[in-house]
C-alpha cells in the first residue's frame, strides 16, 4: 500500500516537474513581463506532494512496513522511534528523496521570492532547476527506488547501524543537503543568467540570500557530523581528514568564496564571471562529493554500500553539468575592463577568494590523488592528515591577517591610516601569546604563530564591533567567531593530555599527574543493545580533582555489532574524555583517556560563525 | 591563446570525469585480484615453537596448502575455527596457521581450548611478515598449491561456502 502511494507520487512529480518546464518555456515566449500563475500553483502542488511522498516514507519506516527493501534494510521494529524516523534518511534510497525535497522546495521558493527580479531569468532557472529534480526523480525510480517492494515479507528488519543511532547523525544529513543541495537553485540561477543576459548587481542581489542559507547550513552540517565524529566514534578527535569529510568541506570553500565575491559583484558591478564560475562550481563539486560517496569509490564510515551502477547515473548526470556549465561558460564569456586598485577592497575579497581556491584545490588533489594514482598506475597510496596540516596550517596564519585587515579596507582607494592601530592589536596579540607560554606551558613556532595570528583577529573583531555601526555586525561576527575557532583548536591541540594504557577490575594505575581505578563493571539492557558499563575513577594529583567515567562497550543484535561508546565529562575549561575496550580472552581493558581543554568553545565557535550567516540572512532580507 | 586555455579546461574535466569512471570497477575495499593466480613473492615465516624458518620449499611437500591467519584475541577466528578443524582431516591440504599479533601464551590456551588445526605453525608477532601476503586484517586465508602459485582468498572468517569451494578444489584432479 505505502509503495504503491510512494510510486504513484513519484510519478506525478515526474509529470508535474515536466508541466513546469513544458509551462515555463511558454511562457518565455510572451512579450508581457507576467509569470503564467498556473506555473506557481503547479511548483506550489510539486513541493506539497514531494513533502507527503517524504512522509509516505517516514510513515513506512515508524509502521515498519518491511514490504519495502529499504525499510527492511535499514530498520528495525525495536528501534527506537527517534531513529525509525531518522532511518529515513540514513540510508542512499531516502536520502535522495531528501535532496529532491530540497531541490523541489527551492525551487518553488526562489519562484515567489524573487517577483522584483525579470521574468525570464527567473523562468530558466526554474527550466534548470526542474531538469535537475527530473534527473534525480529518474535515478530514484530507475535504479534507487526508496518504494521498491520485497515479496515475501519479511517478518524482521536487519537494522540500522548502531554507530548511525546518534541523535547528532539524526540531523547531520538534512543540515549538510540543505547546503549543499541548496546550492543547486544558484547553480541554476548562474546558468539563468548567463542564458538570459541578467548579469550584474541584481543577479548578486537574487541569489545573495540563498547563498547565505547554503552556507549558514554547510557550516551547521559540517558542525554536527564533527559532534558525532567527536562523541560515537571513540578516537577523541572531531576532524580525520578523511575523504568525504573533505566532500562536505570543498564546496564549503567554493561557497565562501562566493558569498565574499557576491559582495564585490553587488557593490561594485565586477567580477560577474568570476561570481558565475564558483556558483557552477559550488553545486558541481557538491555533485562531485556525492559521487564519490555513493559510489563506493572511496572507503569511510560514511560511504554507502559499492554499486557501481548508481556511481555511473551520478557520473553522467554530473558529466552532463559540467559540459552544461562550460558550453555557457565559454560561449557568453566576454573579457571585462575590471579594474581593481590593488590597495581596496576589493583586492582583500580576492585575497579571501585566492586562499578559498588554494584551500580547495590543496582538498581536492589530497582526496582525489589515491583515486588517480589507482587508476593510473595501479598505485595504492593515502593521503592522510600530515599532508594536510602540512600544507593548510601555514597559509591559515597569512590568511588571518589578511582576514582582520581585510574589512577595515575601503571600497575603490583604501589608505592605511590606522596602520597604528594594526601594531597596537598585533602588539597585544603577541603580548596575551607570550603570557599563555609564560604561565602553563610553550608549544612549537607554529603554533605560537597561529595563536598570535587567531588573536589578532580576535581583538581587531572586537574593536571592530564597539567602531564599526551595526551593518557590519553579521560579518565581525563569522570572523571573531573563525578566529575563536583557531584559538581554542590551537590551545586545545597544544594543551591536550593522552594517556593509554591497560587496567582490570580493582586495580589501581599511576601515570603522570593522573591515577585511574577500575572500580566496577555492570551490565545494563536496553531496548536495542546491551552494555558493559565501567566505572572508573580519574583521579588528577596537580588540581586534586576527583572524576568518575562510565564509559560503554555496546552489543547491538540488529545488526549483531559491537561499539565502544566514550564516556565524556564536559565542562566550560574542557573535557575529560575516556574509552574502555576489551581485550579478548584477557581480563584487562583498554583503557584511552584524554583531556582536551576547550572542546566546547570550539562548538560554540562554529555556532557563532554560522548565527553571523543568520543573521546577514536577516539583514539581506530586510533590505530586500 | 583563449581557444588553448579552453580545451585545455575540457580535456582537463574529461579526464578527471574517466578517471572516475575507470575507479568505479576498481576495488577499493581488500584488492585480492592481484594476488590470485600469482606466486607468493618470497616466503619467510618463523616457526611458532622453534626457530625453524618456513620457506616455499616446505610447501612443495603437499598438494595444496591453506595459509591461515589469527589471534587469540580476535573473535571472528573463533567462529572460522570449526571449519578449519574439518578442513584439518583433508588428505591434499596442510593448514599453516600464521599467528598474528599475539602472546604465545594466549595462543596456546586457544588452541588447547578449541583444538589444534595447524599442520605448521608460524608467527608473526610484529605484523610485518603477513603485509608481503597482503593481508590487511585478521582472519584471512590463502589457498596455494605446492608451486605457492594463491588458488583462492578468503578476507573475514571461513564460513560454509568456503570450506566448500576449499574442499571442491582441493579434491579435484
Amino acid at each position: 500500500m505505502l509503495s504503491n502511494t510512494g510510486n504513484f507520487l513519484l510519478f506525478i512529480n515526474i509529470f508535474l516537474s515536466s508541466l513546469i518546464i513544458y509551462n515555463s518555456y511558454k511562457c518565455l515566449k510572451t512579450k508581457n513581463n507576467i509569470i503564467f500563475k498556473n506555473i506557481y500553483q503547479i511548483s506550489l502542488m510539486q513541493s506539497t506532494l514531494v513533502l507527503i511522498c517524504f512522509f509516505t516514507l517516514i510513515a513506512a519506516f515508524v509502521v515498519s512496513d518491511f514490504s519495502l527493501i529499504t525499510v527492511y534494510q535499514n530498520s528495525h521494529s525495536l528501534k527506537p522511534l527517534f531513529y525509525k524516523i531518522s532511518g529515513t534518511w540514513g540510508n542512499h534510497e531516502g536520502s535522495l528523496l531528501l535532496w529532491v525535497i530540497i531541490l523541489t522546495i527551492f525551487s518553488f521558493l526562489f519562484l515567489i521570492l524573487n517577483k522584483n527580479h525579470s521574468k525570464n531569468y527567473r523562468l530558466y532557472t526554474l527550466i534548470i532547476q526542474n531538469l535537475l529534480i527530473l534527473g534525480f526523480l529518474f535515478f530514484i525510480i530507475l535504479n534507487s527506488n526508496p518504494f521498491s517492494s520485497i515479496n515475501p515479507i519479511p517478518k524482521e528488519g536487519l537494522g540500522l547501524n548502531p554507530i548511525l543511532q546518534d541523535p547528532a547523525l539524526a540531523i547531520h544529513p538534512p543540515l549538510l543537503y540543505i547546503g549543499f543541495v541548496g546550492s543547486s537553485i544558484y547553480f541554476s540561477a548562474a546558468m539563468a543568467s548567463m542564458i538570459s543576459n541578467y548579469s550584474g548587481r541584481l543577479f548578486a542581489q537574487s541569489i545573495k540570500s540563498w547563498v547565505l542559507i547554503s552556507w549558514t547550513f554547510q557550516t551547521l552540517g559540517i558542525l554536527v557530523g564533527s559532534i558525532w565524529a567527536y562523541y560515537e566514534l571513540g578516537w577523541g578527535g572531531f576532524w580525520f581528514w578523511d575523504p568525504v569529510e573533505n566532500a562536505s568541506l570543498l564546496p564549503w570553500f567554493a561557497m565562501t568564496a562566493l558569498l565574499h565575491s557576491l559582495l564585490v559583484l553587488e557593490k561594485r558591478n565586477t567580477l560577474y564571471f568570476w561570481t558565475i564560475i564558483l556558483c557552477l562550481l559550488t553545486f558541481i563539486l557538491s555533485v562531485t562529493g556525492t559521487f564519490l560517496v555513493r559510489s563506493g569509490i572511496l572507503n569511510s564510515v560514511h560511504t554507502f554500500a559499492n554499486d557501481p551502477s548508481r556511481g555511473i547515473y551520478i557520473l553522467i548526470f554530473l558529466s552532463l553539468m559540467i559540459f552544461a556549465s562550460i558550453y555557457f561558460l565559454f560561449s557568453k564569456y566576454r573579457p571585462t575592463n575590471d579594474y581593481i586598485n590593488s590597495n581596496s577592497k576589493e583586492t582583500f575579497v580576492l585575497i579571501n577568494n585566492w586562499f578559498m581556491m588554494f584551500y580547495l584545490i590543496t582538498v581536492l588533489l589530497g582526496t582525489l590523488y589515491p583515486i588517480f594514482t589507482d587508476a593510473i598506475s595501479n598505485n595504492k597510496i593515502s593521503v592522510g592528515p600530515p599532508f594536510y596540516n602540512s600544507v593548510i596550517i601555514p597559509v591559515v596564519i597569512a590568511f588571518l591577517f589578511f582576514m582582520a585587515i581585510g574589512p577595515q579596507a575601503k571600497w575603490i582607494r583604501n589608505k592605511f591610516s590606522n596602520l597604528k592601530s594594526i601594531l597596537l592589536i598585533l602588539s597585544g596579540a603577541i603580548f596575551i601569546n607570550f603570557a599563555i607560554v609564560y604561565f602553563f606551558k610553550s608549544y612549537s613556532l607554529i603554533s605560537n604563530l597561529i595563536l598570535i595570528s587567531s588573536l589578532f583577529l580576535i581583538i581587531s573583531s572586537i574593536f571592530d564591533i564597539f567602531k564599526n555601526n551595526r551593518l557590519g555586525l553579521p560579518r565581525i561576527i563569522s570572523h571573531l567567531s573563525f578566529g575563536f575557532l583557531i584559538l581554542f583548536i590551537g590551545l586545545s591541540h597544544n594543551f591536550s593530555v593522552e594517556k593509554d594504557f591497560n587496567l582490570k577490575l580493582g586495580e589501581v594505575k599511576k601515570i603522570d599527574d593522573y591515577e585511574f581505578a577500575l572500580l566496577d563493571l555492570k551490565l545494563s539492557q536496553e531496548t536495542n543493545y546491551r552494555a558493559v558499563v565501567g566505572k572508573l575513577e580519574v583521579n588528577n594529583s596537580n588540581t586534586m580533582k576527583r572524576r568518575t567515567l562510565y564509559p560503554e562497550i555496546r552489543i547491538y543484535d540488529n545488526p549483531q555489532t559491537l561499539t565502544y561508546e566514550a564516556s565524556i565529562q564536559t565542562n566550560f575549561l574542557g573535557d575529560h574524555y575516556l574509552t574502555m575496550s576489551n581485550i579478548d580472552r584477557s581480563e584487562y581493558y583498554n583503557i584511552k583517556f584524554q583531556h582536551k581543554p576547550l572542546m566546547i568553545w570550539i562548538w560554540v565557535s562554529v555556532i557563532l560563525l554560522s548565527f553571523g550567516g543568520f543573521l546577514s540572512l536577516f539583514k539581506n532580507a530586510k533590505n530586500n | 591563446m583563449q581557444k588553448i586555455i579552453k580545451s585545455i579546461i575540457v580535456l582537463l574535466f574529461i579526464f578527471v570525469l574517466l578517471v572516475f569512471y575507470n575507479s568505479l570497477y576498481r576495488e577499493t575495499n581488500y584488492s585480492t585480484d592481484y594476488l590470485v593466480g600469482n606466486k607468493l613473492a618470497k616466503i619467510n615465516l618463523k616457526s611458532f615453537d622453534d626457530n625453524k624458518i618456513y620457506t616455499s620449499e616446505d610447501f612443495k611437500k603437499s598438494r595444496y596448502t591453506l595459509i591461515n591467519f589469527w589471534a587469540s584475541w580476535c573473535a571472528p577466528c573463533r567462529v572460522e575455527h570449526p571449519y578449519l578443524m574439518q578442513l584439518s582431516k583433508e588428505k591434499n591440504l596442510r593448514i599453516l596457521g600464521v599467528n598474528f599479533k599475539d602472546k604465545k601464551i594466549n595462543a596456546s590456551k586457544f588452541l588447547n581450548e578449541l583444538g589444534n588445526p595447524y599442520y605448521y605453525m608460524a608467527k608473526d608477532t610484529k605484523g610485518k611478515q603477513s603485509v608481503n601476503f597482503g593481508i590487511f586484517g585478521i582472519p584471512e586465508s590463502i589457498l596455494i598449491n605446492n608451486d605457492t602459485i594463491v588458488l583462492k582468498k578468503f578476507i573475514g572468517p571461513l564460513n560454509e561456502q568456503n570450506l566448500n569451494d576449499i574442499k571442491k578444489i582441493i579434491n579435484s584432479l
